[in-house]
């Protein structure tokens, strides 16, 4: 397949882990930001290409792990009203809130829907002028812009009865937050390619200089997160701590800029509650004043906050990088997929997802032996 | 479709006799009895399925061609020559005639495509709203043709893995029809009678130890399936499972895995090593299973795992969909 093999082919693959393997001459620890990335490094197995000294630690950037459980138990509780619709992304209708997810609010009765895109929420608000529909607006910077243009078009129209739970949340303040913690061992960022894509890499300069970490952009195929890997250690040995630009035949350093003025017309940045990572100040994406009258929490009620915990899923050691999948105790045993105790383990992005679908049979001979 | 079509007056009469009967035409199903009597030999395979699809018409079939090639395929993996079906189907009131209409005369195409005769049946109506405009139920004999009965007990440590053609076209095509999403290619379901290239097999004398046919789940359910109920292992080789590049294409683009991704019109077989390329060969010689190819291997530990060598000769785990493949957000 044509722009998906090339970027998998294993003699080239082999010749970046080689290289990989000259550069390195002590221990390193690299967080690779985004989950898809993770999932690429388990599923083609490139962590086994990698020396012993090179730890790859999994971060933070699956969306439908850090949204917090009240925004779900918010989510159910629309989809439960008579008259609303509540329209989400695939990954999101088996998040665990404190009170199910919105699988069974669906088989509770609640109109839940599954849409491609927020704008076939928008075209299901037209066709429904009675109802009220609601998307569940999600993720980092990479669906911000489609989400922000379903909310123009919106407004543009005159259209009342769509509105959008907002959980946006931004890479920048999490890598901050992330290098911040005490007990931070992150001496490199893969930072994502695809929300580089929309916002460019300009913000990601003063981290590196201020902590002084070298960040790459880095795509998502075998030979792009080998490559990343590559530049990141070479400056790591060398002592660098620049941004640079795997990614190069998507990322420019400046981004997007009308997907950036478009989120900056809908959106405005505010502090976010994270699952795993905590508060965030500036971490996330609100409505803008001008489109208060879309917003879900204004129309249905403010999402409540409340603590809880999660009992002995660790999942907010993994998302910060402190703990791998398999060094939980309940990994595989008590918590698997089908009866999953925190939502690494759900989401198709999760870091305990990944491992539990790629790796159950290395870790299972591992233990046997 | 109104609900007295189905209230077992005139109304339904009409419908069965200028309807239903005169497309399925059987001399069985025209004797408008109870039931159909038949003259069957030897050991036979029995099976039902039942069939709910939405959109009820989709590229490359519709439900009525699914509801024949399930149940003749079901039978085919029994090691059997399908005979006869028996035909339920359950209406939503308000169902357009037309496409009733449609949806019967591409049974009786399927049926007489996989020889096998439709010779009973059953309609009911049901309000509006209680079903997804139809859905179908058939029921299947067929006549065992294999000496020994085929399944996972029969399956040995270092039996081969065949598989007979691309997989995850019905899946994508029915997604791509229901979400509307307009590919540049269009693509149609893999659905077909899988008993012709499944019968040569059989005379050939090849050595079949056990066969399943790729639903949905698609191969990775088969294979865990047959994994876990064998107590082997199952090691395939992603290189080796053929997968049309607009699959591979739609799979990328929504985050599915095409092992995950349902078939209609494939199976995958477990023979003894000495007459796996001869398998291949056989199947090969079918239109429907052209692109057959050898995709792996049965070990003897550890039970109930399989496992899938990459593109950079790294394995990774293969499990089952812990529910329904949900589309990923970016």
């Amino acid at each position: 397949m044509k722009f998906r093999d090339e970027y998998r082919d294993p003699a080239a693959a082999h010749r970046l882990a080689a290289a990989i393997a000259r550069t390195v001459t002590r221990p390193w620890t690299v967080m690779e930001v985004c989950g898809g990335q993770t999932h690429a490094i388990l599923r083609f197995g490139i962590d086994a290409l990698l020396p012993e000294m090179v730890t790859l630690v999994h971060g933070p950037g699956c969306p439908v792990c850090v949204t917090p459980a009240e925004y779900i138990d918010k989510a159910i509780e629309i989809a439960l009203r008579p008259r609303a619709i509540l329209c989400s992304f695939g990954d999101m209708l088996r998040v665990p809130g404190r009170h199910g997810d919105l699988l069974a609010a669906k088989a509770r009765g609640g109109d839940v829907r599954l849409v491609y895109s927020p704008l076939d929420a928008l075209a299901v608000a037209r066709a429904e002028p009675s109802r009220e529909v609601v998307f569940l607006a999600v993720g980092f910077e990479t669906t911000a812009p489609a989400n922000a243009m379903a909310a123009y078009q919106a407004k543009r129209a005159g259209i009342r009865n769509f509105f959008l739970l907002v959980s946006h949340v931004l890479v920048p303040p999490a890598l901050r937050a992330i290098l911040n913690a005490p007990g931070n061992r992150i001496e490199g960022f893969l930072a994502a390619g695809h929300v580089c894509t929309v916002m460019g890499y300009k913000e990601y300069e003063p981290i590196a200089a201020r902590y002084r970490v070298p960040i790459v952009v880095t795509g998502f195929e075998p030979l792009d997160i080998l490559e990343g890997l590559w530049l990141c250690l070479r400056q790591l040995e060398a002592g660098r701590a620049e941004v640079e630009n795997q990614y190069s035949r998507s990322v420019r350093r400046a981004g997007n800029q009308p997907a950036q003025a478009l989120i900056r017309e809908v959106f405005r940045v505010v502090p976010r509650r994270w699952r795993g990572l905590g508060d965030i100040a500036d971490s996330g994406l609100g409505l803008a004043e001008a489109y208060g009258d879309l917003d879900a929490e204004r129309r249905f009620g403010p999402v409540c906050a409340a603590g809880g915990n999660d009992g002995e899923c660790i999942s907010g050691l993994v998302l910060r990088g402190e703990r791998k999948p398999p060094e939980c105790p309940a990994f595989g045993t008590r918590c698997t997929p089908q009866r999953p105790l925190g939502v690494t383990m759900v989401s198709s992005e999760g870091a305990c997802a990944a491992y539990y679908r790629y790796r159950l049979r290395q870790l299972a001979g591992d233990k046997a032996t | 479709m109104q609900l007295a079509h189905g209230g077992g007056g005139r109304v339904m009469a009409r419908l069965i006799d200028t309807l239903i009967r005169p497309v399925f035409a059987d001399p069985e199903i025209d004797r408008r009895h109870d039931g159909a009597v038949l003259e069957i030999g030897g050991p036979l395979a029995f099976t039902t399925d039942s069939y709910v699809v939405r959109p009820l018409v989709f590229p490359g079939g519709d439900i009525g061609t699914l509801a024949v090639n399930g149940t003749v395929n079901d039978l085919a993996m029994c090691g059997a020559r399908p005979l006869y079906l028996s035909v339920g189907l359950i209406l939503e009131e308000g169902l357009p005639l037309d496409l009733l209409h449609r949806i019967l005369a591409s049974m009786r195409a399927a049926a007489v495509a996989a020889g096998v005769r439709l010779v009973t049946g059953d309609t009911k109506v049901v309000d509006r709203g209680k079903a997804d405009g139809l859905f179908v139920n058939t029921a299947g004999i067929g006549r065992v043709l294999v000496p020994a009965p085929l399944g996972p007990h029969a399956v040995r440590p270092g039996d081969r893995v065949i598989v007979s053609g691309d997989i995850g076209r019905h899946g994508i095509a029915v997604l791509a029809a229901r979400e509307g999403f307009g590919f540049e290619s269009a693509i149609e379901s893999d659905c077909a009678p899988l008993a012709e290239p499944v019968l040569a097999l059989i005379e050939a004398g090849i050595a079949v130890h056990c066969l399943r046919d790729l639903t949905r789940g698609g191969l990775a359910s088969a294979a865990v399936e047959i994994a876990e109920t064998a107590g082997c292992a199952i090691a395939l080789d992603e290189a080796a499972i053929p997968v049309r590049a607009e699959i591979a294409a739609a799979c990328e683009l929504l985050g599915l895995d095409p092992l995950h991704v349902a078939n209609e019109g494939r199976f995958v077989a477990f023979v003894a090593p000495d007459d796996a390329d001869r398998a291949v060969a056989v199947l090969r010689r079918h239109p429907i299973a052209a692109a057959a190819a050898m995709i792996g291997v049965v070990h003897a530990a550890p039970a109930g795992q399989v496992w899938c060598r990459g593109p950079l000769g790294i394995a990774r785990t293969i499990d089952m969909l812990s529910g329904e493949q949900l589309p990923r957000i970016c």
